[in-house]
């Protein structure tokens, strides 16, 4: 059977950032189209950490970042739920003086943005934090950043655009894409055809193939880290934990579970991957030395997700250098939950004005050397 | 630092075999690949082998003998063991192991809080099969357990779970168990058989080709009601009642128009609607899927001899499609005789060919158990929003039906992504069916249009203390 | 009190433990479900529903009889023996941070 649809804007990727273009593109007057090959929300933008963070990004980010913060906070109006989404601050833990430093240096390099940085080391850290001990020797508190559980955000930017208009398919994989008189055509599984002005590609781990479709392909790659959740516990830990460095994440559910992440699952094609058993039990031993309060505790479940990086490990967002009225995002590099707001609020921009408010130039698609 | 991963290396050529189950399937496999000159690893959760069926008691005092514990079954009961101690120089039996994750052609094991990684060449996968339940109102309660779970209280521990119980639900078990408790001495508050009579009837007519599964189940029946125990068929629980433990049971006669309420006073509820496949090591090791019609669940595929979709993995016994114990060693010698003529080895042909024919008969076997006791697939009709779903995480059937019909899930991971249903310590094992029904009947489809809940490593809860045993290697 | 009864097997050496900081006996060979439910009727409070749980399937299944020691080892019930001199909790954990009215940090 075929169907036809005609829009302003096809989406292809129903994650978090095709799903808030999708909203904020509604919310523009834009007609709109969002194809999922999966379910909207189903892959690294659902599964991932949960981290909404600003504290640590490079500065190039820290524009966006700022903005997606603001959107964050109108969550509830957004989406009709707050998913979770709790402001407990982030704690970025220095384990020595010179850890220490370059949390104090990047509190410096980074004044102007208003993240509110605030260093805390020492006696003063032991008291605020008992629960982590001795085990820093102090951190970098961005008390406004916190978590959300991506199941249950990341679904729901693709619902509130559906319930504004948004023409939304999932299970809707995109087999070609063509552009000729101004306008793309995506023929799609299930004999559709959508024809739009506009093309957003925010297809994830998957995007190299529309890239590369428009003669601009990328070094991407994906990677699949690591996370693990405990049974629940009584609450000790309010604040979102990363460790300046690397190495071990963690945060505690309102529901009292332990989400951990560090290291690396495994491939089992290009569209699934598993927890790595080396990386499973190294990720429970260091959680366990950093966090006390799990040691006696389950893991009940692991799991990983497909996510692209990019060399830099910045994003690719903005237009394409070959095709106009393209836009690309993805390439998030394992952190685009909290800023993937602000970039679906850019893209819906770019679609609407040609230009971003936002500064996008460490994001442009042709900063990598030529692919051979 | 992280160090170096060491686990140990099988030499090129040679063939480690790994049957993760000492039950009836896990045992004959073990039987048959020790008389080809292999030598297994066979990996337990229990401290001795017998499976759930046969389990043995544990060691400390422990006095009653086999015709106690096992009743018509003592003889094979006893078969199993004998077969198991037979064994026990030829293979590698690891007692009180938990096999948490099956990745690239290895397991991963638990035992005394410590994990290891044993590489295998050839899997059987006979991890049999627990009760399968549909919740209502007060199933959470102390003193509700599954009808394995109270015969396992009887068998292993000398307990029942109550003065005076009400066996519930549906399956050869259901009057098994009853009898095994009016025996034990307690009092068996009726026999609540979700199956309506008629049905019944009709259906042991196809019970006649196993005449003496269908003797015992009718002689448990007669001696119940010889011994005064009510017995209800076409009986749907309504709910349990109690502060803080079991009081009682109310219950509805599907066989009286509108079914008036009943109550009926006990301390303890038994309930199961036959059993369900533990299919989660399967999943991992990558096996191809199917739904099973007959089970309601999405099985592992797997041809007459065990083989799954994955060369050199096996799937036998109730682990891929419940058939009984019976059956399970029929099965779990076939597979052993597989995984034997895959390995290039000599192989028993024509004992092969005899047991392709003794299985055969089991599919019929099965068509007749499911037909005499029928899964109530009206349940999902019947349920109130408010009932609990899944016990881990406390997630209520509205909830689930919530995201049905707004379409944000029309598949039952979605669903778990969505309402944390199956997402707790039991990974779904008590919620599955349910979830499945709810959602297939909220969508308008049938169970086999919600797809399959995926198995996610650990299977089990794995104490993050569990480091591995490389760390003391490097130290 | 107890939920279970026993009904056979009663001439195994006495094992003594505590249940929330009384002292308690059981036999030896008996699970940990067996010791707690032969002198209580619950093993443990869900952490959700805050409702009495004691355990369901009794073979390693529903995970719903995880309990806890006083020294915060957790252990499944219906497949862990008792050993003498184990203290064993049925009490919520969470009440007690519930009622301690403290923050987490």
């Amino acid at each position: 059977m075929r169907e036809i649809i005609g829009c302003d804007v096809a989406i292809v990727g129903g994650g978090i950032v095709g799903g808030s273009a999708a909203l904020f593109l509604r919310q523009m007057g834009f007609t709109v189209t969002l194809l999922e090959r999966d379910w909207c929300g189903a892959k690294a933008s659902g599964v991932n950490f949960g981290g909404v963070r600003r504290q640590g990004r490079p500065l190039e980010q820290l524009p966006l970042s700022q903005r997606a913060h603001a959107i964050w906070g109108r969550l509830p109006a957004l989406l009709g739920t707050d998913a979770e989404y709790i402001r407990s601050g982030h704690l970025k833990l220095a384990r020595s003086e010179t850890d220490l430093q370059a949390l104090i240096d990047y509190q410096e390099r980074s004044a102007g943005f208003g993240l509110d940085l605030e260093i805390i080391a020492g006696d003063a850290f032991r008291r605020r934090f008992p629960a982590l001990g001795d085990r820093a020797v102090g951190g970098s508190l961005c008390p406004e950043d916190g978590h959300a559980n991506p199941r249950l955000v990341s679904p729901a930017f693709a619902r509130a655009a559906a319930a504004l208009g948004a023409v939304v398919r999932e299970q809707t994989p995109v087999d070609r894409v063509e552009r000729d008189d101004d306008r793309f055509t995506l023929l799609c599984g299930g004999g559709l055809e959508v024809n739009a002005r506009f093309l957003l590609n925010t297809a994830g781990a998957w995007s190299q193939r529309i890239a590369t479709a428009f003669g601009e392909p990328v070094p991407l790659e994906s990677l699949h880290p690591n996370m693990a959740v405990t049974e629940p516990l009584p609450r000790f830990l309010a604040v979102n934990i990363g460790v300046e460095g690397g190495g071990v994440y963690g945060r505690q559910a309102p529901r009292g579970n332990m989400v951990v992440g560090g290291g690396r699952g495994f491939a089992l094609d290009a569209d699934r991957a598993r927890p790595q058993r080396d990386a499973v039990l190294t990720l429970m031993r260091d959680a366990a030395e950093l966090f006390p309060q799990i040691a006696k505790a389950h893991v009940i479940r692991c799991w990983t997700g497909v996510e692209g990086y990019t060399p830099d490990r910045n994003p690719i967002v903005g237009p394409s250098r070959t095709t106009p009225n393209l836009f690309h995002a993805f390439g998030f590099s394992g952190a685009g939950f909290q800023i993937g707001l602000a970039v679906g609020e850019a893209l819906a921009e770019l679609v609407r004005d040609g230009h971003s408010s936002a500064p996008l130039d460490a994001f442009r698609i042709d900063r990598f050397p030529p692919t051979p | 630092m992280t160090a170096p991963f060491q686990s140990s290396v099988i030499q090129p050529g040679a063939i480690q075999p790994v049957i993760v189950g000492a039950g009836p399937a896990g045992v004959r496999a073990a039987e048959r690949l020790v008389a080809a000159g292999l030598r297994p690893l066979m990996i337990d959760e229990a401290a001795r082998g017998g499976g759930q069926i046969y389990r043995q008691p544990p060691d400390g005092g422990f006095t009653r003998s086999k015709a106690a514990l096992y009743g018509f079954e003592a003889a094979k009961a006893d078969a199993l063991h004998r077969t198991l101690d037979g064994l026990r120089d030829r293979v590698d039996h690891r007692p009180r192991t938990l096999v948490w994750n099956c990745e690239e052609s290895a397991l991963d094991l638990l035992c005394d809080g410590r994990t290891e990684t044993v590489p295998f060449t050839h899997l059987i996968l006979a991890t049999g099969a627990t009760d399968r339940v549909l919740p209502f109102p007060g199933w959470t309660l102390p003193g509700v357990f599954t009808l394995g779970g109270s015969q396992v209280a009887l068998k292993f521990q000398g307990c029942t779970v109550g003065k005076r119980v009400a066996f519930l639900g549906t399956g050869p078990l259901l009057y098994l168990v009853a009898y095994q408790y009016l025996k034990a001495g307690v009092e068996v508050a009726g026999v609540f058989d979700t199956t309506p009579l008629p049905v019944q009837a009709r259906a042991l007519s196809g019970m006649l080709r196993d005449p003496v599964t269908l003797a015992k189940g009718l002689w448990y029946v007669g001696w119940l009601r010889a011994h005064g125990v009510p017995i209800h068929n076409g009986a749907r629980p309504v709910r349990v009642e109690g502060d803080g433990r079991v009081s009682a049971l109310v219950w509805r006669d599907a066989g009286q128009a509108g079914g008036r309420e009943m109550r009926v006073d006990c301390d303890a509820v038994a309930y199961g609607l036959g059993l369900r496949s533990e299919t989660q090591l399967a999943d991992l090791a990558g096996c191809r899927f199917r739904f099973d019609a007959m089970d309601r669940a999405w099985l592992p595929e797997r041809d007459a001899a065990g083989r799954s979709s994955v060369a050199g993995v096996y799937v036998a016994g109730d682990g891929g499609g419940v058939a009984g114990a019976d059956a399970a060693e029929l099965a779990g010698e076939r597979a052993a005789l597989a995984l034997l003529e895959d390995a290039g080895l000599p192989f028993d042909a024509g004992r092969a060919t005899a047991l392709d024919r003794r299985l055969s008969r089991v599919a019929a076997f099965r068509r007749a158990l499911s037909a005499a006791f029928p899964f109530p697939a009206d349940w999902a009709d019947s349920i109130a929003d408010d009932t609990m779903i899944c016990r881990c995480e406390g997630v209520a059937a509205g909830t689930l039906r919530a995201v049905a019909v707004n379409s944000q899930a029309r598949e039952i991971n979605r669903a778990k992504a969505l309402t944390r249903l199956g997402m707790g310590r039991c990974q779904g094992r008590m919620c599955a069916a349910a979830a499945t029904e709810l959602l297939a009947r909220a969508l308008g489809t049938g169970p086999d249009g919600v797809g399959r809940l995926r198995a996610q490593p650990p299977i089990k809860p794995l104490p993050v203390s569990a480091t591995p045993r490389f760390e003391a290697a490097a130290s | 009190m107890a939920l279970l009864q026993r009904v056979a097997e009663q001439g195994r050496r006495v094992v003594r433990f505590t249940l929330d900081g009384r002292p308690a006996e059981a036999l030896e060979g008996d699970t940990i479900l067996t010791a707690m439910l032969t002198n209580g009727d619950q093993l443990r409070r869900s952490e959700f529903a805050d409702s009495p749980r004691a355990g369901f399937c009794l073979m390693g299944a529903c995970q719903d009889c995880w309990v806890r020691t006083e020294e915060g080892e957790r252990l499944r019930a219906c497949g862990t023996f008792i050993a003498e001199g184990l203290r064993l909790v049925s009490a919520s954990e969470w009440a007690a941070e519930a009622a301690s009215g403290e923050s987490a940090s």
